[in-house]
């Protein structure tokens, strides 16, 4: 999987949680109908605008809470990545191991207005706002953590390792 | 350089030699507790394998006793999981049952100078035990099971000081509120607990604290080890030896002296806790229609003696439900032994089965015009049902006398808390 991303902006404040991506009503509900109800709370509607391959940028502890995989459901509606200022260090982990872009880079929500375009790197942690060519440096992924993503993400790796019951062959 | 509590676990459970925040380390695990939601439709893909099945636990609270087909399925499909690998420590719907991170510092599970880890965000709970123990994702759960070890960034640490006791009639949690309120996020740090202020504070009370410090998004949270954890681990037959204390030259990304004499009862605002509680007497007139006292947190012994002090001979208001969860099914027993269950009946309250319960939105959501005290975990809009629905927290106590008064108001009874 490429370490690059690049989308259109939706901008978001501090202490976005993981109730507000995945309340607790969608994760009993079937995987694929769970993304429709993503900032339900906080930003109703907002999924119908959603494009694939949009990013979110956000302030201070962007996805405290649950260990739920809120960052598959995230993937699953199309977001191509999350760049903010910090990030959970949970929901870190669910980023890396459903191979999510999600990268923590002090001073990013000022960096960008809604709609503009970031690219980012995990691999090295530059982002950039093509809109302005403002640049900053995030928190780059180390290469184990790089590994994790290029097998598609942890489940992924477990599979192709022969160590998952039910191998898709 | 020395190391403080955090850094030497992860560095003896390493090939890193000494390690220092900004290190990724790769660890080997001690413990790996699964839980049944685990098991839910769209979560679980199962190993062929476990590394060590006296190692993996499963733990069913989450959705106990199973209120849909999804939840029936999810915990046969556990059980089928358990017996196929040989795990030998599965804590079934029966007399064992409780939520995971109280059966895990019961056990306990969580041991001086271990890593364990779980799928649930407030396994941070385990540091009560000199333990690093955090919360991951299921897919990691799954990894951790096959292979028996993982990686860590290590985070810097901030080092709680502890000091006086508290005061009458304020609680651990009320410490907590005021933790979070005044020091906000602890995003990518770890907290560390200590300080002669702990001599005065209960196991429970501790793990109060080391809970709650998922709310404020820290990595690690852990005590200090001391002779109540001595003396709490030798009535469980568990050995001290594997304690870890910082070294003296430890590094902390700050020290913060923390008065527990200071500390007075607290209120956390909807929504979030971070730099959003206050002193109950601040607090405009709140009436209030829902009431918990229950959670991985707040369901301990402590938790239903402080209520069940203030609710003896009163009532719960006629415009009020009052729902109690044991936080395990000992606790339950115990509470029903010395006769607490009784008087929290009495008074009105609800007491249910252990679960997560109303905690996670799982039993008695919340509707779109409740306001809702509660003493668990989290208050996050829409946590516990409707998104209009407002969810304040406090202590235990302050819950109680909140249901008993139709409004949030603090216990009033001098030397009513534990």
């Amino acid at each position: 999987m490429s370490t690059t991303v690049e989308g259109r902006v939706w901008c978001f404040g501090d202490d976005i949680n993981t109730d507000l991506i995945q309340p607790i009503h969608a994760i009993l509900k079937p995987v694929a109908d769970q993304p429709r109800y993503v900032f339900e709370a906080n930003r109703p509607g907002w999924v119908d605008e959603v494009r694939p391959g949009d990013v979110i940028v956000a302030g201070e502890n962007f996805g405290t809470g649950s260990g739920r995989p809120a960052a598959r459901v995230l993937r699953d509606l199309g977001i191509a990545g999350v760049l903010c200022n910090s990030i959970n260090g949970l929901f870190f982990r669910n980023c890396v191991n459903f191979a999510f872009a999600g990268l923590e880079c002090p001073g990013v929500r000022d960096l960008f207005v809604e709609g503009q375009t970031a690219r980012f790197d995990l691999a090295t942690g530059r982002v950039e706002n093509l809109s302005t060519g403002a640049v900053l440096e995030g928190r780059r992924w180390e290469p184990e953590l790089l590994q994790i993503h290029h097998h598609g993400g942890l489940i992924e790796q477990l599979r192709a390792e022969g160590l998952l019951v039910g191998e898709a062959t | 350089m020395g190391m403080n509590i955090v850094e030497k676990i992860l560095s003896g459970h390493s090939r890193h030699g000494e390690v220092r925040p900004g290190d990724l380390v790769v660890v080997g695990v001690d413990c790996a507790v699964g839980h049944d939601l685990s098991f839910y439709d769209g979560m679980w893909d199962e190993p062929k394998a476990v590394w060590d099945p006296d190692r993996v636990v499963l733990m069913f609270e989450h959705i106990v006793p199973p209120a849909n087909a999804q939840s029936v399925e999810a915990l046969d499909r556990a059980r089928a999981f358990a017996k196929r690998v040989g795990l030998t420590h599965v804590h079934d719907i029966g007399p064992d049952m409780g939520i995971c991170h109280q059966v895990i510092a019961d056990v306990p599970y969580a041991r001086p100078g271990e890593i364990l880890l779980c799928p649930d965000s407030h396994t941070c709970s385990g540091g009560v035990m000199n333990c690093a123990a955090r919360g991951i994702g299921i897919p990691e759960l799954i990894f951790v099971m096959a292979k028996g070890y993982t990686w860590f960034k290590v985070g810097e640490t901030v080092r709680y000081e502890l000091q006086g006791r508290l005061q009458p009639g304020v609680a651990s949690k009320d410490v907590f509120l005021h933790l979070a309120g005044t020091y906000g996020d602890h995003v990518g740090q770890n907290v560390e607990f200590g300080g002669p202020g702990m001599a005065f504070l209960s196991m429970d009370q501790r793990r109060q604290l080391t809970t709650m410090c998922a709310e404020i998004s820290a990595e690690f949270a852990v005590f200090e080890p001391d002779a109540v954890l001595q003396e709490y681990l030798a009535q469980r037959n568990v050995g001290f030896d594997g304690a870890v204390s910082p070294d003296p030259d430890a590094v902390y990304a700050d020290v913060r002296t923390l008065d527990l004499s200071l500390v007075e009862p607290r209120v956390g605002l909807p929504d979030t806790l971070i730099h959003n509680t206050i002193p109950l007497r601040e607090l405009p007139p709140t009436p209030i229609n829902r009431a918990f006292i229950g959670s991985c947190a707040n369901g301990t012994l402590d938790d239903l003696h402080d209520a069940a002090r203030v609710l003896a001979g009163q009532r719960v208001s006629p415009s009020v439900t009052l729902l109690v969860t044991p936080a395990s099914q000992d606790i339950y027993r115990a509470a029903a032994a010395d006769g607490t269950i009784a008087t929290l009946v009495d008074a009105g309250a609800v007491v249910t089965s252990s679960s997560c319960g109303m905690c996670a939105g799982f039993q008695g959501r919340l509707g779109a015009d409740d306001v809702c005290i509660t003493s668990s975990t989290r208050n996050f809009k829409g946590r516990m049902g409707s998104t209009e629905a407002q969810i304040y927290m406090g202590s235990s106590a302050t819950v109680a006398a909140s249901a008993i008064a139709g409004r949030i108001t603090p216990a009033d009874v001098a030397g009513a808390l534990t």
